[in-house]
């Protein structure tokens, strides 16, 4: 058998300590997309812990769900990104102020 | 039935491969906020999404960790580097310019307090509790995780499934509406259009979409 999930769930919550610092302190777009992938995965494994902590099959299955909705926002968000990136030809987040109305 | 943590007798083949899963992911999450190149930065995050699904192996998540393969590392990660290398953003990047001031300290003391108080929230109080097997068992009844997931998946969340493939759908138009050239349409209408008042207007609008 593994680790007992307390293990699981420390390493979970360190990946989105980083994940979250990388995030605020990163000012390049595509980074903070990542950072935000860090996040969910982290999260990801937490209710894959808790999934197997709590023997239920429905952790597993929001992490299935978790994976489709990050597909989806990577796929908008980065063409957000390339659609500014054609106006302004960077792509750091000070630049998105050009969303505002 | 197994118990809640007492079940669990850790080898130590179980103990080494989760040490060093955690390490891949802590070093490629570090990895991904520290490196100056962005091309550094999602190759050190296919390092932690490959940890990850080796924890999702080791909790008995067997489609879920080839999922997180083929999904994350197959098609997010590479649709990352396409992005990179098509808007040549492979470039270092100032990692010290820093136009809020106080912000990174502030940030890593918000975070570390935060995670600090979650982590001594769980060694105080019970890791997990609730009811359990409420959406059935991960792997019990003789079948594997992968029959149970789709199971589960085309029972109790078949709602949410469809309304994941509507998401999907509507992700897709999104981008290739995002991803469409309006000036050259603007254009090609102007072309077509060949009467000046029209002109007049298509160019007005050309000069409030271009910054």
């Amino acid at each position: 058998m593994s680790l007992p999930g307390p293990w699981y769930l420390g390493l979970a919550a360190a990946l989105f300590g980083i994940g979250a610092i990388g995030l605020l302190i990163r000012r390049n777009v595509l980074i903070m997309f990542m950072c935000i992938e860090l996040m969910l995965n982290a999260a990801n494994l937490t209710f894959v812990t808790f999934a197997r902590m709590l023997h239920d099959i429905g952790g597993q299955a929001v992490v299935f769900f978790v994976l489709v909705v990050a597909a989806a926002e990577v796929v908008v968000g980065l063409g957000i990104v390339v659609a500014i990136f054609r106006r302004r030809a960077s792509a750091t987040a000070d630049d998105f102020h050009i969303l505002k109305g | 039935m197994p118990g809640l943590l007492a079940s669990t007798h850790p080898t130590l083949p179980d103990a080494i491969t989760f040490v060093l899963a955690a390490m891949i992911i802590l070093g490629g999450a570090l990895g991904v906020i520290v490196s100056r190149n962005p091309v550094h930065a999602a190759l050190s995050l296919v390092a932690t999404l490959f940890g990850v699904a080796v924890l999702f192996v080791e909790q008995q998540a067997d489609f879920l960790a080839a999922v997180q393969v083929i999904v994350y590392a197959g098609a997010i990660v590479v649709l990352f580097l396409f992005v990179i290398m098509y808007l040549g953003v492979d470039r270092r990047d100032n990692i010290n310019a820093e136009p809020l001031k106080g912000q990174r300290p502030m940030a890593l003391l918000l975070v570390l307090a935060s995670v600090g108080g979650v982590i001594a929230l769980g060694v105080n109080a019970h890791w997990a509790t609730g009811a359990r097997s409420v959406a059935g068992s991960t792997t019990g009844n003789h079948h594997s995780n992968v029959y149970q997931l789709g199971q589960s998946v085309f029972t109790t969340y078949l709602y949410a499934f469809e309304a994941t493939a509507a998401l999907l759908v509507i992700a897709v138009v999104g981008a290739v509406v995002l991803a469409r050239r309006p000036r050259l349409v603007a254009a090609a209408e102007r072309e077509a259009t060949a009467e000046p008042g029209a002109s007049a207007e298509a160019e007005r609008e050309d000069a409030e979409v271009s910054p």
